[in-house]
């Protein structure tokens, strides 16, 4: 059934539509990624396509490739219970150029997902209402779903205590310092005063 | 008795007339501890609202290109931690789907059963919750009695109450227990009586009622272009079941109703889950009837599926397929696919790219409750600030699915 739609995108866009396939019974179709927006109308706005659900839209990283970062939208219609997968292909590999047309305006719920693009991956939306992160926090730095950004990298909001300041090795360090944190000791009752394990007073 | 400030000219007392901001959450107990709402209010009414999401956030996606396809089972459990075996499976399937393999009949089967049991906790959590955030304590605590019935059959099924890394690629774990159709028989029946209990209890009481009914309506197209699905677009008039429109499974071959709303307010989201717990329980009972009680489970592919564990100790080619599967992971042909299950709060769908080794090169989940919780901001745009507590309630917004 979906076949039809591909036939339809490629007759109508012709050179835009760079490849078309359907591994897995998912109809795929890559676009230039100039014509992201055009195509989207179509698909939305076209009664034999009608495709008045955006259901996913996620980026993939190939750093390997260029253009490098991948944009991954899928499309439901109610109506015609056909699905399809477009991508487009954007930003070379230190992710300049890396901006595709939002389609927020076709589908209102294109605004997280373009958002979690943005934030996870890097690619700009231009038109998008309210471009900025989502998942991370504000201060954060980067693209975390990028292959290039390492996985045990931490971005901490207050900084980590330094051996220089803790005067021991990290490992040895106790969570909390001598002076803080619950006192482990039995709470002397005569004095009403806790006192530490090592006999020092903790009060 | 007289004002004391006699002398007081009204027109002097002047109240500030510009939104007042507030913030509601993160730790807030409506708003599950994982959601911020920053409010502009003038007065109760809500002028302008922004959600912001990502305090639960753990790089799930990140963690999965790091080990095996099999080693992404625990994480799934942890996304909709409300019913992990509906991920269990559906992230099971994705990866089917991409190898080309499918589970025997009795595999389909059981994983009918466990998921719609888990679709049934799902359902009594959100609703249960959504009373209690209300005050009607109760019946929370006996959606929570229902829910412990069958958490009971899933821990005497998978070893685990909540996160239950049931489910393999090519199978499950292990083969059901022989008292599982019991099990099911007994307590669904249990749980539809505490369920109805809890039903009389709140579908009669007017404050309950009161504050449900006529709020936060949306309609079946502006539901369709926020990319709403599951009870939340199907309270909304929209005839959209994964398990009806797209069966998996076995789903085609039982008898079950996609129950609809009208309004798609907060009354109807509520109603619609109570609704699909009845016909969940049709389908376990049904599922637990034609369920073969002998046959294999696990499909015989050794490429994907490890072998008998008395043959691992005793024939070489065992023993290396099983080595070769656990420390360099099943070989996923290269290629892409997207595949789609009904979870507990609409379609929960896996992107999957392979690059045909052990690892995943990229696991995208689309969370049904992201694009739900980004229609809530337009939910409770002219509201009052007290129906934010049963909007988001009706929402069932689960934070390690949202926040991924």
């Amino acid at each position: 059934m979906s076949e039809r739609v591909l036939e339809a995108l490629r007759s109508k866009f012709g050179a835009a539509v760079m490849s078309t396939h359907s591994l897995h019974g998912d109809d795929t179709a890559v676009i230039e990624p100039s014509a992201w927006k055009d195509v989207c109308t179509f698909l939305r706005n076209d009664p034999q396509m009608s495709f008045d659900m955006l259901v996913d839209l996620c980026g993939v990283d190939y750093p390997s490739r260029s253009p490098r970062i991948e944009v991954v939208l899928h499309l439901y219609s109610i109506a015609k219970r056909h699905r399809i997968r477009l991508k487009t292909a954007v930003g070379d590999e230190d992710l300049v150029g890396c901006e595709v047309d939002s389609v927020t305006g076709l589908w209102p719920g294109a605004n997280w997902f373009e958002r979690e693009v943005f934030d996870l991956i890097g690619v700009r939306f231009t038109g998008h209402p309210d471009l900025r992160r989502i998942l991370m926090y504000p201060e954060f730095e980067g693209h975390p779903l990028l292959k290039d950004y390492p996985a045990d990298r931490t971005q901490p909001l207050v900084p980590y205590r330094t051996e220089a300041e803790a005067g021991v090795p990290l490992e040895k360090l106790a969570p909390f310092g001598p002076d803080e944190g619950m006192p482990f000791g039995r709470h002397n009752v005569r004095s009403g005063s806790f006192t530490s394990p090592s006999g020092k007073d903790n009060n | 008795m007289e004002p004391i400030d006699l002398d007081l000219d009204e027109n002097e007392l002047e109240l500030p007339t510009e939104p007042m901001r507030l913030n509601m959450g993160p730790s807030h107990p409506a708003m599950h501890g994982t959601v911020r709402i920053v409010l502009e209010l003038s007065g109760e009414t809500i002028v302008k609202s922004d959600v912001q999401i990502g305090y639960l956030h753990r790089g799930f996606e990140k963690m999965c290109e790091r080990g095996t396809w099999a080693q992404v089972f625990p994480y799934v459990d942890r996304l909709n931690y409300v019913s992990p075996m509906l991920n269990n499976v559906g992230y099971a399937l994705a990866v089917e789907k991409l190898c080309d393999i499918q589970v025997p009949d009795r595999c389909q089967w059981y994983r009918m059963i466990l998921g719609e049991l888990a679709r049934i906790s799902d359902h009594l959590t959100c609703t249960g919750a959504m009373a209690m955030e209300l005050g009607a304590f109760t019946p929370f605590l006996w959606f929570i009695k229902a829910r412990e019935m069958i958490w009971d059959i899933l821990e005497e099924e998978t070893g685990a109450r909540l996160t239950h890394s049931f489910g393999r690629i090519g199978g499950m774990a292990h083969p059901p227990t022989p008292a599982l159709k019991e099990m099911c028989r007994t307590a669904v029946r249990s749980v539809m009586d505490l369920v109805e209990e809890g039903e009389k209890m709140l579908l009669k009481n007017r404050i309950f009622l009161d504050r449900l009914e006529g709020v936060a309506p949306i309609s079946g197209a502006d539901a369709v272009a926020l990319s709403w699905t599951g009870p939340c677009l199907r309270a909304s008039g929209v005839p959209y079941d994964v398990r009806k429109v797209h069966p998996y499974l076995k789903y085609d071959e039982v008898e079950f109703d996609m129950p609809l709303g009208k309004t798609g307010d907060n009354l109807d989201r509520f109603l619609i889950r109570l609704a699909e717990v009845r016909q969940s329980v049709r389908i376990v009972l049904q599922a637990c009837d034609r369920m073969p009680d002998d046959g294999p489970v696990n499909c015989d592919d050794l490429r994907f599926v490890l072998p008998p564990k008395q043959e691992v100790y005793t024939t070489i080619e065992s023993t290396i397929a099983h080595f070769k599967l656990i420390m360099e992971g099943a070989k996923v042909p290269a290629g892409e696919v997207y595949s789609y299950t009904e979870g507990g709060n609409g379609e929960l769908g896996f992107y999957l790219v392979s690059d045909g080794s052990g690892t995943p090169y990229r696991v995208r989940i689309r969370p049904p409750c992201f694009p739900i919780t980004g229609g809530l901001s337009k939910l409770i745009q002219n509201a009052m600030l007290s129906d934010i507590v049963p909007t988001f309630g009706s929402l069932n917004m689960i934070g390690g699915e949202c926040d991924h």
